[in-house]
């Protein structure tokens, strides 16, 4: 702006522009390194030789690739069944959270009631508590209602910790479905109902989506309260959170590159619908 | 027969009356027009009559059927948007197929009511293209032809050409003015647009607060407005107001006399005068 704003003739950009953007790359580079460099390394680890590991200096190219490490990790006792609990457990997450979240995503988006207000804060409320406190608790309560140590039980838990996001989500995503469209729908022979599944949910389809993977990601993710509320029944990350203490170094980075790879899918995919959400999106 | 009747009609929105007993019968095959500025309750009574709102008092009437408790779907109205509501998931084709789907008609009649429609509109070379291809004016032929093809006797349209730029917003006004005459449904129509109520409407009826303050034919509207709001409302430019007072039947102001309503003799009174009626004579007025 000062730039243009000067009578001179074009000159290259002046020295606060450049100062500004150096700062900004340099910000930008920073924050891309520090969530990066880890993942890389980890990765490394996970592809190399068993041994590499413990090497010293560290390779920073992957110099004895093998896919031996990874082999080791899948093939130990546990992982396969854990992983397959984990998948049950991300994919109920979804269902549960969705079929209560998005109709009460929609009731905000579309209808004025008394408490509106208050309801939507109190759906974050939830956030408030940390697992920590909840968990013996929940504990206690799941022992008594033979819920504990089942996978419905964490299922219940995962559910309840993304529900505050899937109905602020939601919400958003049928505010853009302009309500004029339903009210065509329903001028043109549909029910209230038939306008919804005919018309609000196709284009809200997109945004669910991004909702549902935000579901299955955090429910792949969590540890706490799926190694408090399981034994037996353990999901990925709790089986590799229990096991560490008796696990050699390769195991611990082979399973924590494969706890990695759906969230990296999930960033991905949903960048759009991420920046629509938290940033002046288009 | 679709005439339409609101009887007594009352709606209202927390604390604010929109619609106060609101009366009005719209004949078979009329063109009505509610006209009134913003915020008047054209909208909602037309609302009200597509089943959209529920009435808080009253009752409406299509044909004989009391349809103040029916949904939407069951009161035999189409409707065409302010902001046209097409569907954005759907090609041209789809979208006009869409309310004949619905009542399940069969499969040949869609494709050849589609077709009629398409045609009738100018809408043949885009049935295969989704809505964000087309330009405004070609959705809001859409969202007509998606109205028209459901034969509902009754077709409701709220401000359908606002978005329209002012060329093709002639050119459309034209248009679906030959489509009422090919078409002959009973039309109601909410405008705030004095030009379009005064070129297209069998009757208009004007509103304001909620309430009808006239309903006549356009030439009566303009001619012998009911009250002041009416005459100021209605003409560009607007009307003339001069104030005067009775005297054997002739209105004297500051400086000028007309002729004047009979009796009243002392009364004040307020002329309304259109400008194209004013012509400049020659010499001067005896007072």
């Amino acid at each position: 702006m000062t730039a243009v704003a000067r009578a001179a003739p074009r000159r290259s950009p002046s020295r606060r522009v450049l100062l500004d953007r150096l700062l900004l790359y340099g910000a930008a580079t920073f924050l891309a390194l520090w969530t990066l460099v880890p993942i890389y390394l980890i990765a490394v680890a996970a592809f190399s030789e068993r041994g590499a590991v413990y090497d010293y200096p560290k390779e920073l190219l992957p110099t004895r690739f093998s896919t031996d490490t990874m082999a080791f990790f899948v093939g130990s006792s546990g992982v396969i069944s854990s992983v397959k609990n984990s998948v049950i457990v991300a994919l109920g997450t979804i269902v549960l959270s969705l079929a209560i979240g998005a109709p009460a995503g929609y009731a905000l988006s579309r209808f004025r009631f008394p408490g509106r207000d208050v309801f939507q804060l109190a759906v974050l409320s939830s956030k408030m508590f940390p697992m920590a406190i909840l968990a013996i608790p929940l504990a206690v309560t799941f022992i008594g209602l033979g819920l504990y140590d089942t996978l419905l039980g964490v299922v219940i838990v995962h559910s309840a910790m993304v529900l505050p996001f899937v109905v602020i989500v939601t919400a958003g995503v049928f505010a853009s479905v302009s309500r004029e469209l339903e009210e065509a729908a329903q001028t043109l022979g549909t029910s209230r109902l038939g306008a919804f599944l005919r018309v609000a949910l196709p284009l809200a389809l997109p945004g669910l989506a991004a909702a549902a993977i935000f579901a299955f990601v955090t429910s792949w993710n969590e540890v706490f309260a799926a190694t408090i509320l399981t034994l037996r029944e353990r999901t990925l990350p709790a089986h590799v959170v229990a096991s560490l203490n008796q696990s050699p170094l390769y195991f611990k980075f082979a399973g924590g590159f494969f706890l990695i790879i759906p969230s990296l899918f999930f960033i991905y995919f949903m960048r759009k619908y991420l920046f629509n959400l938290w940033g002046p999106g288009k | 027969m679709s005439s339409v009747s609101f009887d007594a009609v009352r709606k209202i929105f927390g604390k604010t009356v929109a619609l106060r007993d609101v009366d009005l019968t719209i004949r078979d095959g009329e063109f009505m027009v509610l006209l009134g500025p913003s915020g008047c309750g054209k909208t909602t009574l037309l609302r009200c009559l597509a089943g959209l709102e529920r009435i808080d008092g009253g009752a409406v009437r299509i044909g004989e059927r009391d349809v103040s408790d029916l949904p939407p779907r069951d009161r035999q109205i189409a409707m065409v948007f302010q902001s046209y509501a097409v569907f954005p998931h759907m090609k041209v084709y789809d979208n006009i197929a869409f309310g004949l789907r619905m009542r399940k008609k069969p499969k040949p009649e869609i494709e050849r009511r589609v077709r009629e429609g398409a045609v009738l509109l100018q809408l043949e070379p885009f049935l295969d293209r989704y809505p964000a291809q087309l330009s405004g004016g070609q959705r809001q032929r859409v969202a007509v032809a998606r109205a028209i093809v459901t034969d509902s006797p009754v077709l409701l349209m709220d401000e359908p050409l606002s978005n329209l730029d002012a060329l093709l917003r002639l050119h459309a006004r034209a248009e679906l003015k030959r489509l009422h005459t090919d078409v002959k449904r009973t039309t109601v129509y909410v405008t705030h647009d004095q030009i379009e109520a005064l070129s297209m409407g069998d009757r208009i009826a004007v509103m304001k607060d909620g309430e009808i303050v006239q309903v006549d034919t356009p030439g009566v509207i303009y001619d012998r407005p009911a009250n002041v709001f009416v005459g100021a409302f209605i003409g560009s430019p607007p009307m003339n107001f001069l104030k005067a007072t009775a005297r054997n039947g002739t209105a004297i102001g500051e400086g000028w006399q007309l002729a004047g309503p009979p009796g009243m003799d002392g009364k004040p009174l307020l002329m309304g005068v259109r400008p194209e009626n004013i012509r400049i004579g020659e010499g001067s007025i005896e007072a």
